[in-house]
């Protein structure tokens, strides 16, 4: 039984603390990667203790005063460190001053800063979007080495790699632990919902494997932005962000048939769609509207899906709306894959033949030339067209390029019922 | 995984008593905390089973049963609907909640929820489909 098992609340536990932890850490240590290997030996220390002297009552507290200690441990041996930054340790010193008359004192961090903080450096762009990805789901999500390469399909030696390199690169960067002000936040906090936005599409649509998606990758994703949401609760983007991922997540266990084959969106039995998920949806999306959002890019996504989510059968679908939603997602954020939706959009309004128009159009654009939707949506609408060779001949093509499994054996199967 | 965090009823908030100004503040701290560590779905306090209403099935028949109900600790008298990667990580943030109630003793009760795999591929509607039509088949051509 869970009670019983210290193994596994600790790691409940670690899973609670661990930005805390690491945020508070890198605000005294002022580098993450530090911050992480002392909350890390705090966490090994509870591995040894705890089972044997049982869970202390405030184990965030316990696990934070045993990082400090070894903080400042560490400081006292590394004698560069100590030459280097002896300002660092007296301040250090203070703040552990401080700390021991109140033990909780210095895990305080009432506005959650530190932690904001923690999201940044972890999606700072000197780093890759692989690297960001990595260090986030580690830091914030306090998933292990092991269970991020697991997500990602890749080995584990991989992620550990890609982990190291990230905060030697934050730290040789010399980032540093701040929240970022005026237009550089604009920008910076793109590249943090770019990370969560990642990693959720990571979990919903896996790009590659025979597993169509991998569930935890989105509830972590979700997770994240709501910490971030928390943290920044009148960022409208933050609020659009959330709405489209839970109205997306809401369509989760409808997307898949018995035998983990895809169903589209149009044909999926919406009495399987998460009703609370599509509740909260709506009410984030609302918000993020209120706040400013509705010329932006995830709160117009998120008004797209909820288009979707409102309508109780496909046929309600309000495809003109959808359309023109689509039309100004093309403008904040111009793209081939927008311009592609667009044209779905068009042809389930004023019918296929001119959404075909506007996917023919597409072809000369080399961004798409080995995107498999491109030949799956031409080789749809040419099917309904009644333009059956030419829509085989799309559906092997869009097969042939396709990096899912399960996706291709979709599209082999929609080209052989054009013969 | 998702959790349903159930607050048992007591005596006192059968009688509708409402909490006090700190268990309040204490109550939506907490509720606070968990919204910002992306835990918190949803969650709602119950009014006193005085106000509520039970169905009763039997056969065919249907019963309505008006409030209040006798066995108080089985009653619930409030929920959450928690986000958590395990059981463990489920309790560990019960164990933070304040005291729900503040005199007597009081608990609470954590289920997992059911997700749809947990199911099976059986209770797929699709599925059941598909199984009913082969067996409609299998009739006909016995039939034949």
């Amino acid at each position: 039984m869970t009670a019983a098992d210290p193994q596994q609340t600790i790691a409940a536990v670690w899973r609670i603390e661990a930005a805390k932890l690491i945020a508070a850490l890198s605000r005294i240590v002022r580098d993450v990667g530090i911050a992480e290997e002392l909350a890390q030996d705090a966490l090994v220390a509870a591995l040894e203790q705890w089972p044997q002297d049982g869970v202390p009552d405030n184990p965030g507290a316990w696990l934070m005063a045993t990082a400090k200690h070894r903080a400042i441990d560490k400081l006292r041996r590394d004698e560069l460190l100590q030459r280097k930054h002896a300002e660092l340790a007296h301040e250090l010193e203070s703040v552990l001053g401080e700390a021991n008359v109140n033990a909780e004192a210095a895990l305080d961090d009432p506005f959650g800063d530190d932690v904001l903080r923690l999201v940044f450096t972890a999606c700072h762009p000197v780093l890759s979007s692989e690297a960001r990805t990595a260090l986030t789901l580690r830091l914030l999500g306090g998933l292990t080495t092991d269970e991020i390469a697991r997500a990602f399909l890749v080995p584990e030696s991989t992620i550990a790699q890609r982990i190291v390199r990230a905060k030697r690169t934050l730290s040789e960067a010399e980032v540093p632990f701040e929240v970022p002000h005026g237009a550089e936040m604009t920008q910076r906090l793109c590249s943090v919902l770019e990370v969560i936005y990642l990693i959720f599409n990571e979990g919903y649509t896996a790009t590659a494997g025979a597993d169509w998606m991998r569930p935890q990758l989105c509830e972590e994703a979700l997770r994240l932005g709501r910490i971030l949401a928390g943290l920044m609760p009148d960022e409208a983007e933050v609020q659009g962000l959330i709405a489209l991922m839970e109205l997306q997540a809401s369509r989760m266990h409808a997307r898949t048939g018995p035998n983990g084959e895809p169903i589209l969106l149009l044909k999926q039995n919406r009495a399987r769609w998460d009703q609370l998920l599509i509740h909260r949806g709506l009410k984030t999306l609302a918000r993020a509207e209120r706040l400013g959002g509705s010329r932006q890019r995830y709160t117009l996504q998120a008004a797209i899906a909820a288009c979707h989510a409102r309508a109780r059968n496909a046929d309600e679908t309000d495809w003109p709306c959808i359309a023109q939603l689509y039309a100004e997602l093309a403008k904040v954020a111009p793209s081939p894959v927008v311009e592609l939706n667009c044209a779905v959009a068009v042809s389930r309004a004023q019918g296929p033949a001119a959404g075909l128009a506007l996917v023919d159009a597409l072809f000369a654009e080399p961004a798409l030339g080995s995107y498999h939707l491109l030949p799956t949506v031409r080789g749809d609408l040419l099917e309904k067209l009644g333009r059956k060779d030419e829509a085989r001949m799309e559906f092997e093509r869009a097969a042939a390029l396709t990096r899912n499994a399960r996706e291709r054996e979709l599209l082999l199967a929609r080209a052989a019922g054009c013969d | 995984m998702r959790f349903c965090v159930m607050v048992r009823a007591t005596k006192s908030s059968e009688a509708g008593q409402l909490p006090s100004a700190k268990l309040l503040a204490d109550m939506g701290r907490f509720n606070e905390e968990l919204v910002k560590a992306g835990v918190m779905l949803a969650g709602e306090g119950l009014q006193p089973s005085s106000k509520g209403a039970r169905l009763r099935f039997s056969g065919d028949k249907r019963t309505v049963i008006d409030g209040p109900f006798a066995e108080t600790k089985e009653l619930i008298a409030g929920f959450w609907l928690w986000q958590c990667k395990s059981m463990a990580e489920a309790l560990e943030w019960a164990k933070r909640c304040p005291r729900p109630f503040e005199f007597g003793d009081c608990e609470i009760e954590i289920r997992q929820v059911f997700e749809a795999e947990d199911f099976g591929v059986e209770f797929t509607p699709e599925l059941r489909e598909q199984e009913e039509r082969l067996r409609e088949q299998v009739a006909k051509s016995t039939n034949r």
